[in-house]
């Protein structure tokens, strides 16, 4: 089956029974087979009259008790981010697939991209920390969008599936194991009477239980800084208190969140590190790479954010260069510089979009860097 | 639901039919109460609240009936009525 | 019954039940309409026989938008114009709950305007109240679509050369079950239309026109709340039925209130139930509406 096709199948799997979405090339497939799967299994699907009603309305979904997704693309993912905003501030367990093609703007709606790796970050406005991943195949369409829904419902937040257009439409066996070998996470939910409920005071897990509309615990929910009542603070502190929560939730958990793939690291001195489609082309070249005879490695990752600083930190210590090649002019990579610290090369290889990465296009840069650090 | 008690910041007076009462410090001094009583009940108090404002007082020797549209109108919710029974 | 979360623990007001008096005084201003309509609200609220735990109501952002944040139910206060679509969400995947949207003219039929109308054509089962108070109040009293024409307001200093839209029709042409206009003076009239539309299934739009004395009535020599309520208690006229078309806003006239839409039509869980179990036959030979309505009535 096709990446969207798994995305849905993943979803369902996780226990997905709520889906507002709006037609979007690449991301209309999702939607699609979402429209007939999700009556086979009493949910219900939404065609909303855009992407800002999609994005409100899955949120209203989850707070009314059902795991909820949207999927979109570019112009789409623009239109999503307040209400991403508000998903965030309100802590509320929902998934985000963004199927990516190249903008800026209309761009090249049936073409792939990789260029929204920022906005997925810093989209929506105020300082927040998200939790993206990127699958690089249908399988991992499958497999992370299970794992997408488990992590929204655990650390109560919209978690985004940053997929793109080669991905989505790409045909490869999908294996989905049987039901009872997929482990899924709900939500906690309060066990204290409700007189005394704190609908934003984290429990022992630093997260705090959450009730659903209709659970009795009369909660109120809302955009505005808020304290552990949930109620509207207008202070410094009261910020301070939230943010400081919204964002410490993901850090301190971030070894737990965060996952990657590596290959030849023991005696690599050269790591090409690539997320989504562009891995499987970094993969391809750093195996050809090695069949030449080059100590170059490869980290795929699979969560893109939150972003792994320490192991890039400790890598770029014990490596000459790290690589990245990305659909964008220059993005994720960003985040290795930053982390390198001049302690190794940091190598960019773009590509505006519309087309991916060829592995002989990363071959050609490993090269290069090994004879520039010969 | 016990209205009955009497908090310490109500005014009550009591007439024939109606008790209007009115929790002063919840007051914004708007007058809506007072000028949409059916029965001119109520007047403005010369006396201000913590907040400020001035908040409504019986007029004495005028009768409450207990309609209790000051009590559905005020934007404040700061003033009800209850049935007297025909206790003075 | 509920929790009396974090509240005082004696109700000084009838209506303390259902307010979170700990967050009372409320921000809204000396005489403005917002209280009245939301103590109309919880009036409605406590005379119906709806569970409190079913109930939810929903806001976007503005001073009427910060009605969420006073009613001890579960509630939610979103963002600037997607009150409608949120509560969409919540209502479908909780059939059995009962979704009031309430919120201001600016949020529902400016930003939020495609939302409502789209809303309103699915004939999801929300009530939507709507406090009109001519202008954006929140945000120092701006240009609204309910602004009459020639109103000023802080960018239209010189007049409105706008023309406000008649809400009421515009719900009625989109399809919704239960259309009415009160104002705010008119208020166990409003209470009994919140609690008709609470019962009601399908979208039901109850409009109140409310006075903003602030920032609204400052700038149309109506600087206090009682003489927009002396206003209305002058030239509303009340007509039941009418056409929401000929329900006209003509603050030089008259004010057409009353309840202008009450009829039936199958919400959408209700037709997409009926699709998914194959209840009606392949386009173009669909049973028409009115057809699925008899089934289900002589179902019930
Ligand atoms: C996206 C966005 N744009 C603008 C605003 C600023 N804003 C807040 S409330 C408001 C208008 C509210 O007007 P209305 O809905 O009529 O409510 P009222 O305050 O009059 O009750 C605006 C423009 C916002 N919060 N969000
Ligand atoms: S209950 Fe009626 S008569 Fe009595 S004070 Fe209030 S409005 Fe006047
Ligand atoms: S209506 Fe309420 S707020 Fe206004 S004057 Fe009367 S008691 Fe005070
Ligand atoms: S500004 Fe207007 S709408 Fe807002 S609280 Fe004041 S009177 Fe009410
Ligand atoms: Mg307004």
């Amino acid at each position: 089956m096709n990446g969207d096709d798994a995305c849905c199948e993943g979803a369902l799997a996780a226990g997905c029974r709520f889906f507002a979405g709006y037609p979007i090339t690449p991301a209309t497939e999702v939607a699609e087979r979402m429209s007939h799967r999700l009556p086979e299994v009493d949910g219900i699907f939404i065609q909303m009259e855009d992407e800002i009603a999609s994005m409100a309305a899955i949120l209203g979904g989850s707070w009314g008790g059902a795991k909820s997704m949207t999927s979109t693309s570019g112009p789409g993912f623009s239109l999503m981010m307040e209400n991403i905003g508000l998903g965030i501030c309100t802590e509320t367990p929902c998934v985000v697939c963004n199927v990516q093609r190249a903008g800026p703007s209309t761009g090249l709606p049936t073409l792939v991209g990789q260029a929204d790796m920022m906005q997925a970050r810093w989209g929506s406005h105020g300082h927040y920390e998200i939790i993206a991943l990127s699958p690089s195949s249908p399988q991992e369409m499958f497999d992370f969008t299970i794992e997408a829904f488990n992590l929204s419902e655990q650390y109560r937040l919209p978690v985004m599936i940053m997929a793109d257009e080669v991905v989505g439409h790409m045909n490869e066996r999908v294996v989905i194991p049987p039901a009872d070998q997929i482990v899924t996470v709900e939500r906690t939910a309060p066990t204290s009477d409700p007189a005394q409920y704190l609908p934003y005071q984290p429990d022992a897990s630093g997260i705090a239980p959450m009730a659903n509309f209709g659970d009795g615990y009369h909660m109120h929910v809302t955009g505005l800084t808020h304290d552990a009542k949930g109620y509207p603070t207008m202070t410094a502190e009261a910020q301070a208190w939230m943010v400081d929560r919204l964002i410490g939730k993901i850090r301190d958990n971030a070894d737990k969140i965060i996952s990657y793939d590596t290959m030849f690291l023991d005696d690599a001195e050269i790591v090409v590190a690539a997320y989504g489609i562009s891995a499987r082309s970094a993969k391809g070249a750093v195996l050809a790479g090695r069949q030449a005879g080059l100590k170059v490695g490869l980290v795929k990752l699979n969560t893109v954010w939150p972003f792994p600083e320490e192991f890039f930190s400790h890598l770029s210590t014990k490596v000459k260069a790290l690589l990245m090649p990305e659909i964008n002019m220059g993005q994720m990579v960003l985040e290795l510089e930053r982390l390198a610290q001049g302690r190794c090369q940091v190598v960019r290889i773009t590509h505006p979009g519309g087309a991916i990465i060829n592995p002989s296009t990363i071959l050609a840069a490993i090269q290069d860097v090994f004879e520039e650090t010969k | 639901m016990k209205y009955w008690r009497k908090p310490l910041d109500l005014g009550t007076i009591e007439v024939t039919r109606g008790i209007v009462r009115v929790i002063e410090g919840r007051c914004k001094g708007c007058e809506i109460c007072v000028n949409f009583c059916s029965r001119g009940v109520l007047r403005m108090s010369d006396k201000f609240n913590r907040k400020g404002y001035h908040f409504p007082e019986t007029i004495p020797g005028r009768e409450c009936v207990n309609c209790r549209f000051c009590e559905a109108i005020c934007p404040e919710f700061a003033i009800y009525s209850v049935e007297t029974n025909g206790l003075a | 019954m509920s929790a009396r979360q974090n509240r005082d623990p004696e109700p000084l007001h009838p209506h303390d039940e259902l307010l979170r008096t700990d967050r009372i005084p409320h921000i809204w201003c000396s005489g403005c309409g917002i209280g009245i309509v939301f103590g109309a609200l919880m009036s409605a609220i406590k005379k119906s026989d709806i569970p409190l735990d079913d109930i939810a109501v929903v806001s976007g952002i503005g001073c009427t938008g910060r009605m969420a944040g006073y009613i001890a139910l579960d509630s939610f206060h979103t963002t600037h114009g997607r009150a409608i679509p949120f509560a969409t969400g919540l209502k479908l995947a909780r059939p059995q709950g009962n979704v009031i949207v309430a919120s201001g003219d600016g949020d529902l039929l400016a930003i939020g305007g495609n939302h409502f109308i789209h809303a309103a054509r699915r004939n999801i089962d929300l009530t939507v109240v709507c406090v009109n108070n001519f202008n954006y109040g929140m945000t120092g009293g701006q240009l609204a679509p309910s602004t009459p024409f020639g109103a000023k307001t802080t960018t239209t200093p010189q007049g409105s050369p706008d023309e406000p839209f008649n809400f009421c029709s515009l719900a009625a042409a989109c399809g919704a079950v239960y259309v009415a206009r009160w104002t705010a003076l008119h208020i166990r009239r409003v209470t009994t239309a919140i609690g008709e539309a609470m019962n009601k299934k399908g979208f039901s739009f109850v409009e109140i026109l409310a006075p903003c004395p602030t920032a609204f009535g400052r700038r149309n020599k109506m600087r206090r709340a009682l003489d927009l309520l002396n206003f209305y208690y002058d030239r509303s006229v009340v007509k039941h039925g009418v056409h929401p078309d000929e329900a006209s806003l003509d603050f030089n006239q008259r004010l057409v209130v009353g309840k202008f839409v009450d009829r039936e039509r199958p919400t959408y869980l209700d037709s997409y139930h009926m699709v998914h179990q194959r209840e009606i036959g392949d386009w173009p030979t669909i049973e028409h509406y009115s057809t699925m309505l008899a089934k289900e009535k002589t179902e019930a």
